[in-house]
């Protein structure tokens, strides 16, 4: 049986559920590391800081732009989703997908801009 | 005169691209360059097509990695450098060389329960359905569909879930699940949720994407999720 | 045509229990979608805000330390990221690992309940630090 490969997939609905899905698997993996740095509060604000502090780093605050921007992205992409399978559409889809791009781009932007 | 470079896939579940040289005509569909090469250089190739106008679905293929009905699909829109790519369409069985074996397609189509099942007798008076009530709208939405197959071969969910029932299948109960004349509305609905079913929808769209009558399956299926979802409240699933 | 023939099953094969089940799966990965939409948005903005005005351990701590609506914001948050990311990590196991036995139920159902914990136990941190 043949199998589709890429020219059937390069559009753009399928772009947002590879964002969506890879997005959401790059949150799943980051949350327990956000969970633990957040449970370092237990040994007091000056353990606290330390973290903060190696955050503060160039490739870090990268990272950290690029989680905000995926959490923005499967955001987005997520009440995109809502907005297929719960309201009445046609055909304004990729407007709506548009839109999503835009916004979670914006949030990355407001993040980047603000270190 | 020009030549076009034709690559097709030629064999079963083993096989290859061969290629072929067509001469290329101002207006030519993809189904007058197939025809053309069994007629005036191989005879052993093996294609279906019926009307050749854009009605029955038979002619669908995957020409350039995309399923396209080949009588609709003119060269000079899809042709990259003079070259085109023909193979049978994906996610079924290859019988031989462009043909494809189309019965688990049509009997998912039957797991979907997507046939009507009648309530009245010919005692009784016909139903009267009007046709602008949101029920109506919503099934004519998808009626049109003629089984050609193009969507199951365009659905990735298709090629990873071997059960899933797929978008025309889908699509076909949706329309009798806003058929108010039909008695099988809980077997039905029981019938295409699930993982084989409308929840392994992922909304990528390639089925709108791509159907020739622009009947859009995805919203079809959101409205079986919809209708699943309120069934189960309901403690009616 | 070569071979035998193969059967194709006409009858619906999904057993009224399993399709229930994912129908259950579907509406609580949406209801928790609905509820992180919320949930993260509130997050972002205060993230966005935290870093404009520059982050200390002291100053996040002074904001969370004893703030008992910020306790149970997160934990409504931190509930909904245990209900709405195992759900979706199984659908990607199922369809590009082929994983689709039992285990794989038993290692969503482990990680929402790792989260839920892992996660409240951070929520405490900062509340009670």
């Amino acid at each position: 049986m043949m199998k589709n490969d890429y020219r059937a997939r390069n559009h753009p609905a399928w772009w947002a559920f590879l964002v969506h899905r890879l997005s959401g698997l790059a949150l799943s993996v980051f949350l327990p590391f956000h969970f633990w740095a957040l449970g370092q509060a237990f040994q007091g604000e000056a353990r606290l800081d330390t973290l903060l502090r190696w955050t503060e780093q160039p490739l870090v605050k990268f990272a950290e732009t690029m989680l905000v921007l995926l959490l923005a992205a499967h955001l987005t992409g997520g009440l995109r989703l809502l907005a297929l399978e719960f309201l009445p559409w046609r055909g304004w889809q990729k407007t709506l997908l548009a839109w999503a791009a835009g916004a979670a781009f914006a949030a990355g932007l407001a993040f980047a801009l603000a270190l | 005169m020009d030549l076009l470079q034709v690559s097709v896939w030629r064999g079963a579940a083993s096989g290859g691209y061969r290629d072929y040289e067509v001469p290329r005509q101002e207006s030519q569909s993809v189904l007058d360059v197939v025809t053309y090469i069994q007629r005036s250089i191989d005879p052993t190739l093996s294609y279906r097509f019926a009307c050749r106008v854009g009605m029955c679905g038979a002619c669908a293929m995957t020409v350039n990695g995309v399923a396209r009905w080949t009588c609709r699909t003119h060269v000079t829109k899809v042709a990259q450098d003079n070259a085109i790519q023909i193979a049978p369409l994906a996610n079924l069985p290859v019988v031989k060389d462009l043909v494809t074996d189309m019965r688990e397609f049509f009997d998912k189509w039957a797991r979907a329960r997507g046939r009507f099942a009648p309530g009245a007798t010919r005692k009784e008076p016909f139903a009267r359905v009007a046709s602008n009530s949101p029920e109506r709208v919503a099934a004519n939405a998808g009626i049109e569909c003629i089984g050609c197959g193009v969507c199951y071969a365009s659905c990735d969910v298709v090629s990873w879930n071997q059960d899933y029932l797929g978008p025309a299948a889908l699509n076909r109960a949706w329309t009798l699940v806003n058929d108010v004349r039909d008695t099988a509305q809980r077997e039905r609905l029981a019938a295409v949720a699930g993982d084989a079913g409308c929840h392994a929808c992922h909304t990528h769209l390639a089925c709108s994407e791509r159907c020739p009558k622009q009947i859009e399956p995805t919203a079809s299926i959101a409205g079986l999720k919809r209708a699943v979802a309120i069934a189960a409240l309901k403690g009616e699933l | 045509m070569s071979g035998a023939a193969q059967s194709y099953a006409s009858e619906p094969a999904a057993t009224n229990a399993g399709a229930r089940i994912e129908t259950w799966l579907w509406i609580a990965q949406r209801a928790s979608a609905a509820v992180l939409a919320l949930c993260v948005l509130v997050h972002l903005i205060t993230i966005i805000y935290a870093v404009r005005h520059g982050l200390t351990g002291a100053a996040i701590l002074a904001r969370t330390r004893g703030n008992g609506v910020g306790l149970g914001f997160y934990a409504l948050y931190v509930l909904a990221i245990a209900v709405h990311a195992p759900i979706g990590l199984r659908s990607l196991c199922q369809e590009w690992l082929g994983w689709r036995r039992a285990s794989l139920d038993w290692f969503v159902g482990g990680l929402a309940l790792a989260l839920f914990a892992f996660g409240l136990r951070a929520g405490w941190a900062v509340f009670s630090s």
